[in-house]
């Protein structure tokens, strides 16, 4: 299968702060690529530089075709979706009304109504507590609300910053187990951004290494996990 | 008894006009927290625009309807071609564009449409249905009116996917954008609807106060009286607040500080919230961690 999102080149800046530098990476369509990194080397901003909500330079390309230096809603309507960190939901809006903006773009009315009824399915909570406002739900029930607003879009892409931050153990497991089931299911590529580099690389094909807004080592999850370097530094024993 | 009715009424009709500025004044605070000056002079023009197409031979419902597309378009227009190449200035740059555009509102009238005093024909004559002692026509109807704005207002909001992406844009403009929402129309979509209802303020309150290039400046200070009462990022409490003014300013007028003092109860109103309660009485209060 070929390329769904390559990068090339990619700088980003926030005001004249350069945050990356030359970052180039390559995204198999249907697979799960997962960038890894500390704080601050450059991990959110790599999204961010995708989504166009950064100022940036360099090339990105969906399905060949560049996308960098678009608005950020045209590139979402491109079909890429991002669960920003902090995940972005709509904190007085109703659950509900949070998944109908997941399908703003879309122009099939049924759809978007019958795919609400899907994610109700499959997060049975969120269906008892679509009249309430989201910013009462737990930290993870937000967390699949925004996973769940994003899928609204019916993404090529799915773009996730740190879905683990700040849940308990036994939630995080249960996210991730939902990404492998989208993934599967779906067939929606992921790109996926982590703290937590041994989940990550569980879940992940591909993975790049961050430092200081450049590519260290890049590879197979696989490869990765066994590296000496990586092992270390970012999985602990 | 009933002269006191009859200004509480009054008063309710006037509130209804006040508690529409208000509304305005709230729907662009809310997605933009700038409070626009020019809120009045829009909405003044718009009316004289109205007057010109009744004065050219239109029926009153087609001009009517006519100038309230007129500042549904005309305001996002505005928002486009001035307010969005200072998105991201400073507050101060703001304000003085606004203050600009009040420059600009209040004397294009004035130079077109000249400052002698004109009337204003009311929709709702007097001698035709609920005339009675204790309002006029006039009154129950801008009454009306209102009501059906606010409802109006409400469905759209609630009910339709563009009232939806416009909540969501005012709430968080960064995770609008990321659902693939255009943000900054949103926002000229909003200064549109505000427009849109100033200018059917306008010409509810002109049969009453008389046409001229200054009508609203007033009308806007009891509306951002109102605003302020109710709590300046609550839409409803804004309109209850615009009632409450509209009530106070008549009672107190006819009873108490007599009617050349009538804007002050506005003024000390004004003065008064923001020293004791700064968000109103329904107004969130925003807790900034340091």
């Amino acid at each position: 299968m070929g390329a769904i999102l390559q990068a090339s080149n990619l700088d980003a800046f926030y005001g004249p702060t350069q945050v990356l530098f030359g970052v180039g990476f390559e995204l198999r369509e249907g697979g799960i690529t997962t960038i890894l990194g500390a704080n601050g080397a450059g991990k959110t901003t790599t999204l961010r530089a995708v989504c166009g909500m950064v100022r940036t330079a360099g090339e990105v390309r969906l399905e060949g075709e560049r996308i960098d230096g678009k608005a950020t809603e045209d590139i979402v309507r491109k079909g890429i979706a991002h669960v920003p960190d902090g995940r972005g939901t709509f904190t007085a809006l109703t659950v509900e009304e949070n998944l109908r903006l997941g399908g703003y773009v879309r122009k099939d009315r049924d759809g978007v109504a019958a795919d609400i009824e899907r994610l109700y399915e499959r997060f049975p909570r969120l269906k008892e507590r679509r009249r309430q406002q989201a910013g009462t739900l737990s930290g993870g029930e937000q967390q699949m609300l925004a996973i769940s607003r994003a899928l609204m879009l019916r993404p090529r892409l799915l773009l996730l910053d740190e879905p683990s931050f700040g849940l308990a153990p036994l939630i995080v497991k249960e996210i991730f187990e939902i990404m492998r089931t989208i993934n599967r299911e779906d067939g929606v590529s992921m790109l996926l951004v982590e703290q937590n580099a041994s989940l990550a690389l569980d879940l992940a094909d591909h993975a790049y290494l961050l430092e200081t807004g450049k590519v260290v080592i890049a590879g197979s999850a696989d490869t990765i996990k066994n590296d000496e370097q990586v092992r270390r530094s970012y999985l602990g024993y | 008894m009933e002269a006191f009715l009859h200004q509480v009424f009054s008063g309710l009709a006037t509130g209804g006009i006040y508690a529409s500025m208000a509304l305005a004044l709230v729907m662009i605070y809310q997605s933009t927290h700038h409070i626009n000056f020019s809120q009045g002079e829009m909405a003044t023009f718009c009316t004289f625009i109205a007057w010109a197409l009744i004065e050219t031979g239109f029926p009153y419902w087609v001009a009517f309807f006519a100038t309230v597309a007129i500042g549904l378009v005309g305001g996002m227009a505005i928002q486009r071609i001035f307010l969005r190449p200072v998105e991201n200035a400073p507050i101060l740059t703001n304000v003085i564009v606004f203050i600009g555009l009040l420059v600009i509102f209040n004397s294009t009238a004035g130079w077109i449409f000249d400052h002698t005093i004109k009337a204003f024909p009311s929709p709702f004559p007097r001698g035709t249905f609920f005339d009675t002692q204790y309002f006029s026509s006039h009154e129950i109807g801008s009454i009306m009116v209102t009501l059906l704005v606010l409802v109006a207002l409400y469905a759209f909001f609630r009910f339709t996917p563009l009232g939806l992406a416009m909540r969501a844009a005012a709430q968080n403009p960064v995770s609008s954008r990321l659902v693939g929402i255009r943000v900054s129309w949103m926002l000229a979509l909003g200064w549109g609807l505000a427009a849109a209802i100033g200018a059917i303020a306008g010409m509810m309150v002109a049969p009453i106060v008389y046409l001229d290039p200054n009508m609203m400046a007033g009308i806007l200070l009891y509306g951002f009286a109102g605003a302020l009462l109710g709590g300046i990022d609550n839409p409803w409490g804004a309109v209850f607040g615009g009632f409450v003014v509209g009530v106070l300013e008549n009672v107190l007028g006819a009873y108490v500080i007599g009617t050349e003092l009538k804007l002050t109860v506005a003024l000390v109103l004004i003065v008064g919230v923001l020293t004791l309660k700064p968000t109103g009485l329904f107004g969130k209060v925003v807790v900034t961690r340091v």
